[in-house]
């Protein structure tokens, strides 16, 4: 096994056990979902109209909330100064730790999506459209979220900053993201904002991973 | 012991920043005067839009800078990450509160604009929306400045959360090409010449100069606040130290 690999199994491993991250990210995604109809009433128009928004905006916050443990226990506990040392560059360090924060987080948002969509009555055509559209948006959250993460890894009480950080650059994504759900809701076809989904994504897998490395370095030092 | 080597090229700087720094003032005074003289004293009402459209002549000024400030702040954080210079990372810091009072005057502005024209004090439009995230990257940018007590790390995390957000500034400048907004489109920087007339270009146009020359007065006056204080905190541990 690759040091690559092997850093992605570590993290995925630590997350899916009792007390990590997923169960928690999950749990918080239906929870949030389910405050909406007590909110905003059980009319299902109104629940079947806003469900691509409330969709995404909780899993934009339950992404977001598992963002300060990305660096944060490696930092505190050591083994970041050791992965940083390690003859893998830091910048594959980032990566891997990005796809394990995707395979621990925004799989199981995407996975658990249509059922939230079906409890909020969602339109049967909007289930392909909202499925892409996780599917190639929520990795894009990880990445943007993580660059957040390292330059905030330091820092005492980082949870209010990082979020001050992160959310103006998933924004676009939120938009993009339930604007797919929307066309594919009116029959205007959601192609053209899932390509715009992929641009972010396309921008973000190289970028992303570099700006991280260069922000934990800085915190390392 | 000082390290002067860090403090010369400031030094520099101070000396030639107050020698520009009166005149700046005398020229944004004089600018400011003469666009807002053209713009509510000599500019037809517009036929639409009657004397709503003088919002246009603070708004549009200060919508150019909000993003010329970012482009500042990202150009300067680039600067201090590649070339390490000193003044750099002081300069994008002194920029961003300037920026972000730009941005909120374009927002407050065009919300004022928008009430009696468009009928609503703010439409959820490209525009709008990420003219809104850019006052958030500024302040989350200020944050983090604020967060972090290391001046290094403060000043490069700073710099690689500017470049991140650098992203915004194309988006929003095409915003109102790529999508069909309410916003309406660019009417001055356009390939085929300006679409506004002359009477109304010409205030918009001093006005424009004149905020960038107000935006000079102001980096250059919190550029040398900044200095100052950085020299006073290390001649404090130099002499904490002895």
């Amino acid at each position: 096994m690759t040091p690559f690999v092997q850093i992605i199994t570590r993290d995925v491993r630590l997350a899916f056990r009792q007390g990590g991250a997923t169960m928690l990210v999950v749990v918080f995604f239906v929870l949030t979902v389910t405050l909406f109809p007590l909110g905003v009433g059980p009319e299902s128009a109104i629940l079947q109209r806003i469900a691509p928004g409330v969709i995404w905006v909780a899993a934009l916050l339950a992404a977001m909330l598992s963002l300060d443990r990305l660096f944060q226990v490696d930092f505190e506990d050591g083994s970041l100064d050791q992965l940083a040392l390690a003859p893998l560059p830091l910048e594959l360090v980032a990566a891997a730790k990005c796809i394990a924060h995707w395979l621990s987080t925004g799989l199981p948002l995407l996975v658990i999506s249509p059922l939230l969509g079906v409890l909020l009555n969602l339109n049967g055509e909007a289930y392909g459209a909202l499925l892409m559209a996780m599917a190639i948006g929520t990795p894009s959250l990880s990445l943007v979220g993580a660059i957040g993460a390292a330059l905030t890894v330091g820092i005492r009480r980082g949870g209010v900053l990082l979020s001050l950080l992160v959310l103006p650059l998933y924004i676009p994504i939120l938009i993009f993201g339930v604007g797919a759900i929307d066309a594919a809701l009116v029959g205007l076809g959601e192609s053209a904002h899932l390509f715009v989904l992929a641009a972010i994504l396309a921008a973000a897998l190289p970028l992303a991973p570099w700006a991280i490395a260069g922000a934990l370095r800085l915190n390392l030092e | 012991m000082v390290n002067w080597h860090r403090l010369a090229n400031p030094t520099l700087f101070l000396k030639w920043s107050r020698r520009i720094l009166p005149w700046a003032a005398v020229a944004t005074v004089i600018l400011l005067g003469y666009g807002l003289y053209l713009g509510l004293f000599v500019a037809p009402p517009d036929y639409q839009q009657g004397d709503t459209v003088r919002i246009m002549f603070v708004h549009v000024p200060s919508a150019w800078m909000s993003l010329f400030a970012y482009s500042v702040m990202a150009g300067a954080s680039a600067a201090g990450l590649i070339w390490k210079s000193p003044l750099s990372h002081l300069t994008a810091k002194a920029a961003a509160p300037i920026g972000a009072s730009f941005t909120l005057i374009a927002l407050v502005t065009g919300s004022l604009w928008g009430q009696p024209m468009w009928g609503t004090w703010w439409v959820w439009d490209a525009r709008l929306t990420s003219v809104l995230i850019l006052f958030f990257l500024y302040l989350g940018y200020m944050a983090l400045w604020q967060a972090i007590d290391d001046y290094t790390r403060a000043a490069k995390s700073a710099a690689i959360l500017a470049l991140v957000g650098f992203v915004n500034v194309p988006i929003i400048k095409f915003s109102v090409d790529w999508w069909n907004t309410l916003h309406q489109p660019a009417s001055v920087l356009r390939l085929d010449g300006p679409s506004i007339h002359p009477t109304l270009l010409t205030p918009l146009l001093v006005m424009g100069v004149g905020f960038t020359s107000y935006f000079i007065v102001v980096l250059l006056i919190r550029l040398e606040r900044e200095i100052l204080a950085r020299q006073a905190q290390t001649m404090q541990r130099a002499q904490a130290r002895s």
